[in-house]
């Protein structure tokens, strides 16, 4: 009963007032047959043990040096500056719920205004929700998305491979509630671009990419968005929040619809979650968005306000004909994300994201020297951020038990998870957070096992 | 309290000036790829305290749970033990890597297997998924497997997914998303899903029924056991909304009502913050027959560890790695704290609460379906003879100090007003709250435009939402640099 007030002196007067005798007669139209279950669940704990309890939890994890990770795969460790968390303890923010009452609320519509202002800049597009649940979900809304648009007069979409593998399951499932849609490229993992774009004709609705791909190439996107708007198809771009620090946004190449895992925007890996969607679109599209848009207004007097429009989309008001039934969000990571963008700014962002670049150039370098391992071997020349890609002398299990056992490091994703024709190959992720010396810890490691 | 514009960021920023420092590289600089490398990323230049005053003065203009009382219907906006913040904060937790080998995760597989257990446990199911993010994510997840389930027997007839008038928007969308047609079913006189209605709906195309019980009414079904034996007799699954569980919870498990698949919202029943609308958690827990579709991974054990293990014919993943792991640590220590005992109390104390306010509040306000209710209950909010409405009383709370309850739904109910006050709020609490909806009632007679012009004492005064879905303005104009 611990966060229940009563005494027992108002319980019994509330009891009176409602007239009933006991607590037990609050409940009669809940059949007797299955009223009042015994509840086999361990004896609670007090508050006191239940920090202690937890930690002896956590400790049944291999404690983590986020410095001597190398594993990313769509979840990456960064920096996170103290501001973030700071601004997400408040509890005006954190214990609210969705804008409904705006006159209380203007506190997290403004950080959410401002939030969709900084993801229309970084990814160079015009509108952005306030949130979606986490980079794959967002996909799957923005395939739903051109879908929309198509009207069912084209049901294809051309996925790529070098798209998160997750990513794509999570699509077919969100799929396979009969939308009359077939995915077409991802079977064939090695397709690669000109292929890819060859699908698209004019029964198309989308042609889905990743750039930087999940195995950190960045794609040659020049005419792209051209070759895809032609056949009348949508260009979906899933991209990483940091990269955008850095490269040219997807807006400036033509994308229709950009999403991203805001996960590297100051939120902690947790275990894969909570996370961030990032949903970004041409304004063209606004109608057919998902999830909460905060808009800008006045009050009754005059004042500059923020309130949620466009709510006719939305499952409250549309119920079966709404555009998605997308309620509760990602709304505090969003504000995460943005306290984070705004403490980096236009340079810090640049910055970390140069950082990643440097870093990730000067493993890669060391790591394909050593004989025996091969970096980005299905694409040598291409660019890439933050990930590349290794060829092993031995299946990456055993590797990464090597440098976790005699090392203490997280090694890389095993490719051959994903990949069949990638078994011995190892994506590796290195960002501002991994140390010149964590570096050559890792090469000097993987130098053992090199033959 | 200062009732001007907060600039917004891009308005603070002043180009030069920096909010963080970071290492300069320590490593040698490689090649950009100058024709890909943007010139600018339009974000703004802030100092930190820039940054840290801007957002403590967007908070001093938000109104959460642990601002004051917010008995928003349907969202049981209850406490949040901040221990539970603390320990999701944990570097064990915070910092792992949902990719890492799981021989080093030991500690958070452990974790989410019991969660499963527990949850399947207060549920009366046979099996849980903690993959959906939230509430609808595990309505959509629950009717796929639905619908993998039929089909899966061959059945592809099965279209339609009943729906009473008084459920959740999501529902109704949750099922358009699943590829299924909604079919909306009226209520009775009492508030109940109207038996007859179920009765004629029920035939070989029915793939199943979503029902919300307590329904959002606050009602518990009274014929909830004969619903469910229709929809079983022609066939069909029944979906349980668990939106309303915090009234359930040591008090009836849906399973054992003959429910086939719910999902829990960890934010509502099981504290979790709300987060200003999100993240949450919205794991499903399935009878027997659908255990074999749930989406995985699901945690295993095997003796003292614990592995991953994938449903036989599951509907596949919703969303990456594991769902929303931060939000499973806060709910299984406030599992851990309660137990069984604490988790009735729970529900018993928010049933005691929401019963007294409706006694409190009926002389003053019409309660349509004026009997014993469960966590919430609903009455109507606009003044006879004064045109004030629900909307109006809603706003004046606001300068009375409160959140407003949820308003305008359920539809069923003209001018609704409902109420959720949640089992963490004290008995002075509710009394300050039925003071001044009695208060606002007297207003709406003695001034009616002070009550019909509110609020007065917030931040801002009604907002235009016509001129927001008009002039559309989403991003800031604001240029940098």
């Amino acid at each position: 009963m611990s966060y229940v007030p009563h005494t027992n002196a108002e319980r019994s007067e509330m009891l009176k007032a409602i007239g009933v005798a006991d607590m037990a007669d609050l409940f009669p139209d809940v059949p007797a047959r299955v009223r009042f279950p015994k509840l086999d669940l361990p004896r609670p704990v007090s508050e006191l043990d239940i920090a202690r309890e937890m930690r002896a939890l956590g400790g049944r994890n291999v404690a983590v040096d986020p410095s001597l990770s190398f594993l990313g795969a769509g979840a990456y460790h960064h920096f996170r500056p103290a501001e973030v968390d700071y601004v997400l303890s408040r509890g005006e923010f954190y214990t609210s719920y969705t804008q409904y009452q705006p006159e209380v609320s203007q506190g997290m519509l403004q950080a959410l205004f401002e939030y969709q202002s900084m993801i229309c800049r970084l990814t160079g597009m015009e509108v952005s929700n306030a949130s979606h649940y986490d980079g794959a979900t967002a996909l799957a809304e923005a395939v739903l998305l051109a879908l929309n648009v198509a009207q069912g007069k084209r049901g294809k979409i051309v996925l790529s491979p070098a798209i998160h593998p997750q990513y794509r399951a999570v699509l077919k499932t969100y799929l396979g509630g009969t939308h009359a849609a077939t995915i077409v490229g991802d079977e064939d993992a090695s397709a690669d671009l000109p292929r890819l774009t060859s699908l698209v004709d004019q029964d198309t609705a989308a042609f889905v990419i990743q750039s930087p791909n999940f195995f950190g190439q960045c794609e040659a996107v020049e005419g792209l968005a051209d070759a895809v708007h032609r056949a009348g198809a949508l260009l979906v771009v899933v991209t990483d929040p940091i990269a955008l620090g850095l490269f040219r946004p997807p807006g400036s190449y033509g994308a229709d619809v950009v999403v991203c895992d805001g996960q590297s925007l100051g939120i902690p890996p947790s275990f894969g979650g909570p996370h961030l969607g990032v949903f970004a679109a041409r304004m063209a599209h606004v109608r057919r968005l998902s999830g909460h848009l905060v808009g800008e207004t006045v009050d009754a007097d005059g004042r500059r306000a923020y309130v949620l429009t466009l709510a006719t989309r939305e499952q409250h008001i549309r119920r079966a004909k709404a555009t998605s039934n997308i309620c509760t969000n990602s709304a505090v990571c969003a504000l995460g994300a943005a306290v984070y963008l705004a403490t980096m700014g236009n340079n810090g962002l640049r910055q970390v994201a140069e950082l990643c670049f440097h870093k990730s150039h000067y493993a890669a370098g060391a790591i394909g020297k050593l004989k025996g391992f091969t970096v980005n071997p299905q694409a040598p020349t291409q660019t890439f951020f933050k990930e590349f890609v290794v060829r092993l002398p031995h299946p990456a299990a055993e590797v990464n038990r090597h440098l976790r056992e005699r090392h203490g490091i997280i090694g890389g994703y095993d490719l051959g998870r994903d990949y069949p024709q990638l078994r011995g190959h190892m994506l590796l992720a290195v960002t501002e957070v991994n140390t010149r010396a964590s570096i050559d810890r890792l090469v000097r490691a993987l130098s053992e096992i090199a033959r | 309290m200062s009732r001007s514009a907060i600039p917004t960021l891009h308005e603070l920023s002043v180009p030069g000036r920096h909010g963080v420092d970071l290492p300069a590289p320590d490593v040698p600089m490689a090649t950009l790829p100058a024709a890909d490398v943007r010139a600018d990323c339009g974000l703004p230049e802030l100092s930190q305290l820039d940054v840290v005053r801007h957002y403590l003065a967007l908070s001093q203009r938000n109104f959460g749970v642990d601002t004051g009382f917010y008995p928003l219907g349907s969202c049981t906006m209850k406490y949040n033990p901040k221990v539970n913040e603390e320990i999701a904060r944990f570097p064990a937790f915070a910092e792992t890597h949902p990719l890492q080998d799981i021989d080093t995760v030991q500690g958070n597989l452990a974790l989410m297997f019991e969660l499963q257990q527990w949850l399947a446990e207060i549920g009366g199911f046979a099996g849980v998924s903690l993959q959906p993010a939230a509430g609808a994510h595990g309505e959509f997840t629950g009717l796929l497997m639905m619908r993998a389930y039929h089909h899966a027997r061959g059945d592809h007839k099965r279209t339609r997914i009943l729906i009473p008038d008084s459920a959740h928007g999501t529902n109704p969308a949750s099922t358009t998303m699943a590829g299924f047609t909604a079919v909306e079913l009226p209520s009775d006189e009492r508030g109940n899903v109207h038996l007859e209605a179920v009765r004629a709906a029920c035939d070989e195309t029915v793939a199943g029924i979503m029902m919300t019980n307590p329904n959002t009414l606050g009602l518990f079904e009274e014929q909830i056991e004969q619903v469910v034996s229709l929809v079983h007799g022609c066939g069909g699954l029944v979906y349980g909304d668990g939106a309303n569980m915090n009234a359930l919870a040591g008090i009836a498990r849906p399973g054992d009502l003959g429910f086939d698949v719910m999902h829990f919202n960890l934010h509502k029943t099981f504290s979790t913050p709300h987060g200003g609308g999100g993240p949450g958690a919205g794991p499903v827990g399935v009878s027997a027959r659908l255990t074999d579709f749930l989406p995985g991974p699901l945690i295993a054990r095997d003796g003292d560890s614990y592995g991953l293990a994938e449903p036989k014919k599951s509907i596949g993943r919703v969303s990456t790695y594991f769902g929303n792991f931060g939000m499973f640590v806060r709910a299984y220590a406030y599992i851990r704290r309660h137990g069984a005992a604490g988790l009735r109390a729970n529900s018993e104390h928010a049933v005691l609460n929401a019963n007294y306010l409706r006694v409190k509040l009926r002389d003053a306000y019409v309660v349509p379906y004026d009997r014993i209710n469960m966590h919430e209950f609903v009455c109507q909010g606009a003044i006879d003879g004064t045109g004030v409405r629900a909307l109006d009383v809603a706003k004046r709370l606001l300068d009375y100090g409160f959140h407003p309850p949820t308003n305008y739904f359920p539809l069923i109910v003209p001018e609704a007003l409902m109420i959720e006050p949640t089992e963490t709020e004290s008995k002075p609490t509710l009394d300050a709250f039925a003071a001044a909806m009695h208060a606002i009632a007297q207003e709406a007679k003695s001034d009616p435009t002070l009550v019909k012009s509110a609020p007065h004492d917030t931040p801002v005064r009604r907002v235009d939402e016509v001129k927001a879905a008009r002039e559309l303005v989403l991003a800031d104009r604001v240029k940098v640099g």
